[in-house]
């Protein structure tokens, strides 16, 4: 039976988003003042067979998924 | 000298670089991601740009994994020369072979024009024994080329002028390994090979594959 596992990455705390950067201006023009800040990720929906299905996304997350250097990762797994 | 350029999906500046290295009096051999081993006789490997399996996931990660790659390490490990352009940097930074990850420009747009590069070091086989400080004319055309690291991991071999356009840290277009035998680079000197085209400077790069 396969489970789903939720990987999300996100640029590291201090490492500059410019693509957030753009949002956040783009969001202010249309009038949503209040945003200090914008940061954008990915979310990888993994669909996993066998054992310990979060234990294998993080070691895709260390091999691949995530590159540790730039990007913190979090794993979510159902049930 | 046998030149391996490898090709991976997505590659798009190998018959460049092929040019290249014909023009240095090199010849340059196709090698295929799939494969195992480089082609026989392979006495420098060059990693082209473009964007390798359609920049997926992020630049140059699923084609860091690649096959090739394992063979392009062992040559690496050997004292081998390996030169990565473009996408290639961004290959050899995931691959771990180069320190840093190349990041999304600063400017959040494609770049495409005629740099001025400064040789930050002259000790390395990739800058023609030109002196730290020396010009080189040299076109960026990319959207992923702000370098990240921590320079002291690394030699630092060409960098952007003050203008820094990418963001790159300490302004670095270019970055070698301690022993200097592999080096990558978002500027094309592939592309600056041939009067036709403004400049040849990339030669005196490119010469780093060729020369003893």
């Amino acid at each position: 039976m396969t489970q789903m596992v939720v990987v999300t990455v996100m640029p590291k705390a201090g490492v500059l988003d410019p693509q957030g950067q753009a949002v956040r201006g783009a969001l202010e023009q249309l009038g949503f003042a209040g945003v200090a800040d914008v940061r954008i990720g990915k979310r990888i929906e993994l669909e996993i067979d066998g054992d310990d299905p979060a234990g294998q996304a993080r070691a895709m997350c260390e091999g691949l998924l995530a590159n540790a250097l730039i990007e913190d990762y979090t794993v979510e797994a159902d049930g | 000298m046998t030149v391996a350029v490898v090709r991976f999906p997505g590659s798009l500046d190998h018959d460049s670089a092929r040019r290249a290295v014909d023009r240095l009096g090199g010849r340059a051999e196709y090698a295929w991601h799939a494969d195992g081993e480089l082609p026989p006789g392979t006495d420098a490997v060059l990693l082209p740009g473009g964007f390798s399996y359609g920049d997926h996931l992020r630049c140059g990660a699923i084609a860091s994994r690649a096959p090739v790659m394992a063979a392009v390490r062992r040559h690496a490990e050997a004292g081998g020369r390996v030169i990565g352009i473009c996408n290639g940097f961004q290959v050899l930074c995931e691959a771990g072979l180069l320190p840093g990850a190349l990041r999304r420009n600063a400017t959040l747009s494609f770049v495409c024009r005629q740099m001025e590069l400064e040789v930050a070091d002259a000790d390395t086989p990739w800058t023609g024994g030109l002196p730290s400080g020396e010009r080189l004319s040299i076109p960026i055309k990319n959207n992923e080329g702000a370098w990240y690291g921590d320079p002291s991991e690394a030699r630092v071999v060409l960098r952007y002028g003050p203008d820094n356009p990418l963001g790159s840290t300490d302004r670095v277009a270019g970055i070698a390994s301690r022993a200097g035998n592999v080096m990558g680079l978002m500027p094309h000197p592939e592309e600056a090979c041939d009067p036709l085209l403004g400049s040849t400077d990339g030669c005196l790069v490119l010469r780093g594959l060729v020369a003893a």
